[in-house]
């Protein structure tokens, strides 16, 4: 597959060689910057290092001390996501244009089948569509939108053989998409064995339900009813959940859009406890907030309708900031999806029926510098970490994409750090009526940009052909998840106690149980295994040093233990 | 209406009581005072008090006087597959009159299906029989429908009953769903009660107790390792986020881990109305006793939430009650015999649940709690009695020593040391889950209805003299905060024009968000108030939020808003 649509390039105007040398940069990766000069040939960086010897006719791009970063990677959009028939306005054409415009050289598309559709077709589906149109690299998520045998096997063959290393599961949208706790759980631990990201939107999707409901009832109908009846509660209770699931399976949970400072302080708390767990907040809850779903304009409040929904709590951005330059949160999306205002007003009379999605691929990149690293929260190597190296790393794309190093993907962005933009729906390649941000002033931007090689941005303009993007699959196992997972099940592993038979007497049960804890399995018969008399706590959580005091004193048999107060019993020892 | 009974009960010659030179200990203050009791009731509390003659005095000679303990948790003479268990109300109100506590407050726990009305008559009678001290019901919701809510509307208004159990694990039997949760919540809210909880998440449990019987564990060990703390701590944070959502004020049954303590903490800390009740046996003993080599003593301590492996919890659980984060304590003192647990002798899903500990409640506290200096006299009387009182709306009738209350005290000797036995102890358990502990602090005299039930350690106490005592909804301690939100948590919609623009053409096939009730025309109300979805009060965007550029001048009707970026569209303001 990939390598397939590579061979279009030679028609890309403007370029004029395929041998590029970006001299006199500072090359900054998410460990470290330095002085270094990067040649790169055949879409892949060939050296790195000052005096570099190359061959003649080079095009030479002076960098003069700007920052030479890698491309960014955006872990989330839906570009071709239907609603009731419709599409998104850009697809995998305007909406990647606009990606590299801002910056990011890789995009990850979520691949939205409807509940009943095989996934595999969804799957070839997108591809197919994202061959023909993308003008830069991508991989595919998808979205399993219903628990069952069949998905399974299409599962098993996404993961060996389509390179989908990621799957997004639903906890909202209530009878459509939404799968139960013990259907979270099987999907948890069917694709912890493939070795797959579970990516986990986190809404409690009954709640939601009920408050739609109760919204509706009041008659509240336009957009502001969509944050009402989805409050930050909702996100953080079911990211709590999810991460529960998450522990007990022992599998490494992805959440999606991270909207509100309540769902960001969970994922943060559980990190604290050992969790293995993402967070990936997006463009818009990084530089807006939901005030404006009370905008008297009806068409812009429901430009902002996405789910989770922004938080109406201004101070969020900051807040996620924050996180996300400690590390506790790890990765930037934008969850691009953009509806015209006629699609969106499907739902004029009904806040439920607006179609959600808001933009962002496009500025993705300057907000996390204007408003993390220009602000002093965040140097430059985690603004690198944050928008391009941790994505690879969680996708198993690394160190392919994400790092500017020998024989990785020249996907490279030059960086200015002082340019100022006001960004505006006029301007944007997004071809979408409103901006979310519009309006807002964003200092950083790209100010060249390479994708597999070649010039596709400069001077403002793109130079874009479509169909260069290719498909870059993605292995199972991506060790920045999975090495901890690993270990963990080694440790794991509980043992029962071996114990004699118990030989007392028994309380004569009526056949038909009625106060039960119903074991879903049948019952074993408990000799039938002996496990060895060692013991691991390890998987319960508990403090190891919980040890009981009658671990080394191993009863006598025969040996009566208690006189019961009455002795009435009679039972004898069963140690 | 048993009240007659009591002029068998040997030893008391009178109806009259004198304390004398007590230091009588309330929730708020203590002094030193003498007090009268004449028919069940204190009469008068003072100095030099002028009582007729003929009266019993007792000297107190300088010893704590306190409002006899209230349990608000117990399970006597449950039925249980047949069987029911071996405290029954007479021996268990008698252990409870042991320990100091002079009124209990069990569960009715109706089968799924039947009537609640029935199970609670039946409740009651097996109670008049046979208590010894008075008590009060809680009611366990195990089903859910139209019939059940009628029976809850007469269990409040006729039946005395203010609070109800409902169940987030036993899946299959007891559970609710979220949706069933929030209808519960919205419906008990409006009547007045206050919702109980048994947070487990019973999804995961049913999956990890199958995960562990087919790894061969079958023992008691099984129960605590397929239900650990964190499953506790997820259904405690998901049943606040519900309660939150219904402004219904929730009671958490049976604290049994640091996690979901620290839960409640937090959502304290956020202001939601929540109180946690701790037992007995998670402030006294861990878990460590699940892997004894003795089945019979392992299978005592099974009971759910079970206990936590972590030996710091106790300390833990008892820190938290003192700084009033975990508000009551109950014993949920359910006890079978070994032959009854042995039903689950093969299978630990069958082990009946339940640990002793309404005779151990109070001097556990003050030993683990008053002696080591975490809790003064004063918090001791809050948390085993004054707060109870307060949640079921019986304050000050139970739960204070002043004129007019109810003639059930104590006094308190802070100094005795005793060790806990089942050869001592007054439940008919064979075992004790707190065997061998030495506990410091116990009754000296206990008064109950205004006649001494225990003097000299001798008990006398008369079975049927009990009586119970209706609660009134709406307590004040739980709903005068949640009365206030209600005021405030009045959601408005946003006063706008109808959009007139051009609307996609879409089908409603499937996909989307589908909103569950019909449509309702927009615009009603022109304020709003957000008070009730939850979120902090720093983030109440507009009307005194930032005013969105557009929003002010609001735009002339017709005019167009944006141009879009390709000229695509035809979208008209809508202001």
């Amino acid at each position: 597959m990939s390598g397939s649509c590579y061979q279009g390039k030679n028609s890309i105007p403007h370029l004029t060689s395929e041998k590029l040398l970006i001299k006199g940069g500072r090359v900054v990766n998410d460990d470290q910057s330095l002085y270094a000069d990067v040649y790169i040939e055949d879409g892949l960086i060939k050296q790195v290092g000052e005096n570099l010897v190359v061959p003649g006719g080079v095009r030479v791009i002076e960098a003069n001390g700007r920052m030479v970063i890698p491309g960014g990677i955006d872990v989330n959009t839906c570009l071709m996501k239907p609603y009731l028939g419709t599409y998104p306005v850009d697809d995998f054409l305007q909406g990647t244009k606009a990606a590299l415009a801002g910056g990011t050289t890789m995009i990850i598309d979520h691949v939205t089948p409807q509940p009943g559709d095989s996934l595999l077709d969804a799957f070839e589906h997108w591809q197919e569509a994202a061959d023909k149109r993308a003008c830069c690299d991508y991989s595919l998520h998808v979205d399993i939108p219903q628990w069952n045998e069949a998905v399974k096997d299409e599962l098993e063959l996404l993961v060996q053989e389509k390179g989908i290393n990621s799957f997004q599961v639903y906890m909202a949208y209530k009878d459509v998409y939404q799968m139960s706790d013990s259907e979270l759980y099987e999907a948890f631990s069917f694709l912890k064995q493939l070795g797959a990201v579970v990516l986990v939107h986190a809404e409690n999707g009954d709640l939601i339900a009920q408050e739609q409901r109760k919204i509706l009832g009041m008659g509240i109908t336009g957009p502001e009813g969509h944050p009402l009846s989805r409050p930050e509660e909702l996100e953080a209770e079911a990211v709590f959940r999810a991460i529960t699931l998450g522990n007990r399976v022992n599998c490494p949970v992805y959440i999606t859009k991270v909207m509100s400072k309540s769902a960001a302080d969970t994922i943060t708390q559980a990190k604290r406890k050992g969790s293995v767990v993402f967070g990936e907040p997006i463009t818009a809850s990084l530089a807006t907030d939901g005030s404006n779903y009370w905008s008297k304009n009806w068409a812009k409040a429901a430009a902002y309708v996405t789910s989770p929904p922004l938080s109406p709590d201004p101070t969020t951005p900051d807040h996620l900031h924050t996180l996300l330059a400690c590390g506790d949160l790890q990765v930037v999306g934008s969850a691009h999806c953009t509806y015209s205002t006629s699609q969106k007003a499907i739902g004029k009379d009904d806040f439920t029926l607006i179609p959600e999605g808001i933009n962002g691929v496009e500025e993705r990149m300057g907000f996390v510098w204007d408003k993390a690293v220009a602000m002093g929260k965040m140097d430059e190597n985690q603004f690198v970490a944050v928008t391009s190296t941790n994505a690879a790393k969680i996708f198993n794309l690394y160190p392919r994409k994400g790092r500017i190093a020998v024989g990785s993907d020249a996907d490279v962005v030059i960086w200015d750090p002082d340019s100022i933009k006001t960004i505006t729906a006029k301007l944007q390649q997004s071809a979408s009526e409103y901006n979310i941000f519009e309006g807002l002033e964003c200092r950083g931007g790209p100010v060249l940009v390479l994708s597999q090689g070649h010039v596709v941005y400069e001077e403002g303009k793109l130079q874009v052909q479509q169909g260069t993007g290719r498909f870059i699959p993605c292995k199972p196992f991506p060790d920045y998840a999975y090495q901890r997972i690993k270990f963990r099940n080694q440790v794991r592993g509980n043992q029962g106690v071996s114990r004699g038979m118990y030989d007392g007497p028994v309380y004569d049960v009526t056949p038909t149980p009625k106060y039960i804890t119903p074991a879903p399995s049948a019952k074993t018969s408990p000799t039938s295994h002996q496990p060895p008399p060692v013991r691991n706590l390890h998987q319960s959580n508990f403090s190891l040093s919980g040890a009981q005091i009658d671990d080394n004193v191993p009863r006598r048999s025969g040996h009566r233990i208690v006189a019961p107060p009455g002795g009435r019993s009679n039972i004898t020892s069963l140690g | 209406m048993s009240y007659q009974g009591k002029k068998n009960i040997p030893k008391i010659t009178s109806d009259r009581l004198l304390i004398k030179g007590g230091r009588i200990v309330n929730d708020d203050q203590s002094f030193h005072a003498d007090i009268y009791m004449e028919d069940g009731l204190i009469k008068q509390i003072g100095d030099n008090l002028i009582v007729p003659g003929g009266v019993k005095t007792i000297e107190a000679q300088g010893k704590m006087v306190i409002p006899g303990g209230i349990d608000i948790h117990t399970h006597f003479q449950m039925p249980y597959r047949g069987t029911t268990t071996v405290d029954d109300f007479a021996q268990g109100s008698k252990a409870a009159l042991a320990g100091g506590t002079t009124m209990i407050v069990d569960h009715v726990i109706p089968e799924p299906g039947s009537s609640l009305v029935e199970a609670f008559d039946q409740w009651r009678q097996w109670a008049d029989e046979k208590a010894c001290c008075d008590y009060s019901l809680h009611v366990d919701v195990t089903h859910w429908n139209d019939s059940v809510k009628q029976e809850l509307d007469s269990l409040i208004k006729d039946k005395g009953v203010n609070s109800f159990q409902v169940y987030m694990a036993y899946k299959d039997y007891y559970q609710m769903s979220n949706s069933e949760l929030y209808e519960v919540f919205t419906f008990l809210a409006e009547r007045g009660g206050i919702a109980q909880v048994h947070a487990e998440n019973g999804e995961i449990i049913a999956e990890e107790q199958a995960r562990m019987l087919q790894m061969g564990i079958t023992g008691p060990e099984g129960h605590v390792l397929s239900r650990p703390e964190e499953l506790e701590a997820e259904a405690v944070f998901r049943a606040i986020t519900i309660a939150s959502q219904t402004n219904c004020p929730l009671y958490v049954t049976r604290v049994m881990s640091k996690s979901a303590a620290d839960i409640i903490s937090q959502a304290r800390k956020k202001g939601n109305v929540v109180f946690g009740e701790p037992i007995t046996a998670s402030l006294g003993t861990d878990g460590t006793h699940y892997w004894s080599k003795n089945w019979a003593k392992a299978a005592s301590f099974v009971t759910s939430p079970p206990l936590s492996p972590d030996p710091t919890t106790p300390d833990y659980l008892n820190t938290l009650l003192s700084s009033g984060d975990l508000s009551v304590t109950g014993s949920a003192h359910c006890t079978f015999s070994v032959s009854q647990k042995a039903i689950g002798k093969d299978d630990f899903t069958q082990i009946p649940e339940g640990v002793n500990g309404v005779e151990e409640r109070m001097a556990l506290i003050w030993d683990k709690a008053v002696t080591t200096g975490k809790m003064d006299e004063n918090m001791f009387v809050a948390v085993t009695s004054t707060n109870a009182a307060k949640i079921l709306n019986l304050y000050p009738r139970k739960g204070r020593i002043a004129v007019g209350s109810d003639a059930d005290l104590v006094i308190w000797d802070t100094d005795s040391i005793r060790t806990i036995t089942a050869k001592t102890h007054n439940s008919a358990a064979e075992y004790n889950v707190f065997e061998g502990m030495e506990l410091r602090g116990a009754p000296l005299v206990v008064i109950c209805q205004g006649k001494i039930v225990l003097e000299d350690g001798n008990l006398h106490v008369t079975s049927g003299v009990g009586r119970f005592i209706p609660c009134s909804p709406f307590p004040d301690f739980a709903y005068k905060r949640v009365k206030a939100r209600k005021q405030l948590a009045v959601l408005r919609a946003v006063p706008r024009g109808m959009y007139d623009g051009p609307v996609s053409e879409f089908s409603m096939s499937r996909g989307g968000t589908p909103s569950a009730s019909a449509r309702t025309s927009p615009t009603k109300q022109p304020v709003r108030n957000l008070h009730q979805s939850g979120f902090s009060l720093a983030g109440n965007p507009a009307p005194c939020g930032p005013p969105t550029p557009d929003d002010i001048p609001i735009r002339p009707a017709g005019r167009r808003i944006v141009v879009p970026p390709g000229g695509r569209s035809n979208i008209t303001s809508l202001s």
